[in-house]
Formats: C-alpha cells, sequence, structure tokens
C-alpha cells in the first residue's frame, strides 16, 4: 500500500523558500500570487494492507522522522 | 579532560575542533565514527560542524537517528556534558536534546563570514571564561541557522536564563542587521536546563590561534578546560 506524506512548514514559520519562489513567478509576471508555501511530499510504499493501519504507520514515521513537528506540519494520504 | 569527537558522514569540522581542544588539553581527543560506541568515562562530547548525510530530509535529521545518538542520549541524561557546534547544533535540536529548530536562513543565502556574539550566559562549562555581555568574533559558515522556536519557548528559554549567545553588532548591541540568518530574538545558542548542553551555529573553534586570525574564540575551550581541570 502506497502513502504519501505531505511535510509543509507551519503556519506562522517564515518560509523563505515560498517567499522566494513567489518573487520568482512575480519576476516572469505571473500576476495574482498572493502567496507561496513550498513543502515537501515524501512517498511510502508499505507492505500493509489495511488502510488504517498504513495510515496510523505513516503518521507515526512522519512524527518521529519525516517532519520536525515545531516547524513543520504533515498530511498522511493512501494512495 | 576526556573529550570525544563524534564524526558522521559528511562531517568536515572535526579537525578544527580537535586543534581547539588540543590547545586547551595539550592532548588529542576521541574522534569516534558514527558507528562506533561512547566509550565510558567521558567528559565530554562534541558534535561537529559539516553536512552530516548531506542535509537529506532536514539537515541533522539523518545523524539525529544514527545509533551513537542513543548512547549520546544517555550521556546527556546521566548530565554529561556536549557541545554542538553549526550542524552539531542542528543534530542537537534533531534529536531533542536542545529546543526549537533551525530553518533555512531568512535571506536563502548560505552565510560564510565572521559575525559577532554576545555573552548572555556567563558562569557555565561552556562560558566562564567570560564576563556576561562580553562580545567576541566568530566565523559561521552555514545555510540552516535561522533559529526558530514558538514565543512560549522563546520565553521559558529567557526566563530560565538559557540563551548563551545572541547575535549583535561588534559594541554588543542587538541588531536587525547583525543577525544576517534572521534568528528568532537574535538567539546564536542556547543551553540545556542543566545547563550542560551547549548548542551554536557559530564557529568558535576555528578562532583560537593568532595563525587563526584571532584568539576570539579559546575562552569557550578554556571555559571547559577549567571545568575538566582534574580529569
Amino acid at each position: 500500500m502506497k502513502a504519501r506524506v505531505y511535510v509543509m512548514p507551519k503556519a506562522g514559520v517564515l518560509d523563505p523558500q515560498g517567499k522566494a519562489i513567489s518573487h520568482a513567478l512575480e519576476g516572469l509576471g505571473f500576476a495574482g500570487v498572493n502567496d507561496v508555501r513550498a513543502g515537501k511530499v515524501i512517498e511510502l510504499d508499505l507492505a500493509e494492507t489495511d488502510p488504517a493501519k498504513a495510515k496510523s504507520a505513516a503518521e507515526d514515521m512522519a512524527r518521529k522522522l519525516l517532519a520536525n513537528t515545531v516547524i513543520e506540519s504533515f498530511r498522511v494520504e493512501l494512495a | 579532560m576526556k573529550a570525544a569527537i563524534v564524526v558522521f558522514p559528511g562531517t568536515n569540522r572535526e579537525r578544527d575542533m580537535r586543534i581547539a581542544l588540543k590547545r586547551v588539553t595539550g592532548r588529542d581527543p576521541l574522534m569516534l565514527f558514527h558507528r562506533e560506541e561512547l566509550p565510558k568515562g567521558l567528559d565530554l562530547v562534541v558534535l561537529a560542524g559539516g553536512f552530516s548525510y548531506g542535509d537529506y530530509l532536514r539537515c541533522g535529521a539523518m545523524a539525529a537517528q544514527s545509533p551513537i545518538m542513543k548512547d549520546i542520549k544517555d550521556f546527556a541524561t546521566k548530565g554529561g556534558h556536549i557541545l554542538g557546534v553549526c550542524n552539531g547544533f542542528q543534530i542537537l535540536i534533531e534529536a531533542g536534546l536542545l529546543p526549537g529548530g533551525l530553518l533555512r536562513n531568512a535571506s536563502l543565502r548560505f552565510l560564510s563570514m565572521d559575525c559577532h556574539m554576545r555573552v548572555e550566559r556567563a558562569g557555565t562549562a561552556f562560558t566562564s571564561r567570560w564576563q556576561k555581555g562580553a562580545v567576541f568574533r566568530a566565523p559561521m559558515a552555514h545555510g540552516d541557522g535561522n533559529y526558530f522556536a514558538d514565543d512560549a519557548t522563546l520565553d521559558r528559554l529567557e526566563g530560565e536564563d538559557l540563551v548563551a549567545f545572541r547575535y549583535t553588532d561588534e559594541n554588543g548591541t542587538v541588531t536587525e542587521a547583525a543577525n544576517r540568518n534572521g534568528s528568532a530574538r537574535n538567539i546564536a545558542g542556547i543551553l540545556s536546563p542543566n545547563l550542560r548542553i551547549c548548542g551554536l551555529m557559530p564557529h568558535p573553534e576555528d578562532l583560537v590561534d593568532p595563525l587563526m586570525g584571532g584568539t576570539d574564540g579559546l575562552p569557550m575551550f578554556e571555559s571547559l578546560a577549567d571545568t575538566f581541570v582534574s580529569a
């Protein structure tokens, strides 16, 4: 079973990468971009076949390693 | 003083740290590869700068999970002294031994330059040779040194006097311009509640000899040598 972990800078945490991307988009002439936040996506291929267990395992992995919950939030989606 | 420097794949400041420790103790510290066990009887463990594991995932995140970190956490629990500089600070934070997080520099630029720091907490194993308010110069070289913590954590650090160093100008004034990486409240280095774990981004070990261009960083290592004078 595949799981996708979305890791994003927490609301309120400065995201200089998002800001730089936003400025670059503006420089390219894309108008109307109010804000950009940049995070990462981690794909997991899990042996677990039970969706609830797979999700809970992925969340545990995110809490312990994939995200630093002091500065990042995460969300798990099963694919 | 029995000191050990931990070397992870990608650590690259361990020899600078060895020079600094040898200068004050007269003997070489142990160099430990991350797969080794932490020997008993150490006074000080140092996590040096570099780019452990290529900064994969987050700076310090991989090293924080490496086998030797379990020993280092035990060492911390037993009251051992630990110094983390630059990537070493990032590893201590990722391992949960110090609070907060280190974000990408606010400018998004890798900063390689000298900075000035003011000693906020004197009288610790790392700072006893300085007076509170002393200002010293240190090189810095990092891309992710922007210290972040929520307001409650920052208030606690300040309330419990656990901010070790702050970025200031050369006169010791806290300014925005002196805070090149954008750290919360100009924080450059912090201490654990028992004052035995210290992490900071700049490199005091790189100014410990006139041949390096100054000895501004030497008091940190003299402080440590004083602390473990009999060992």
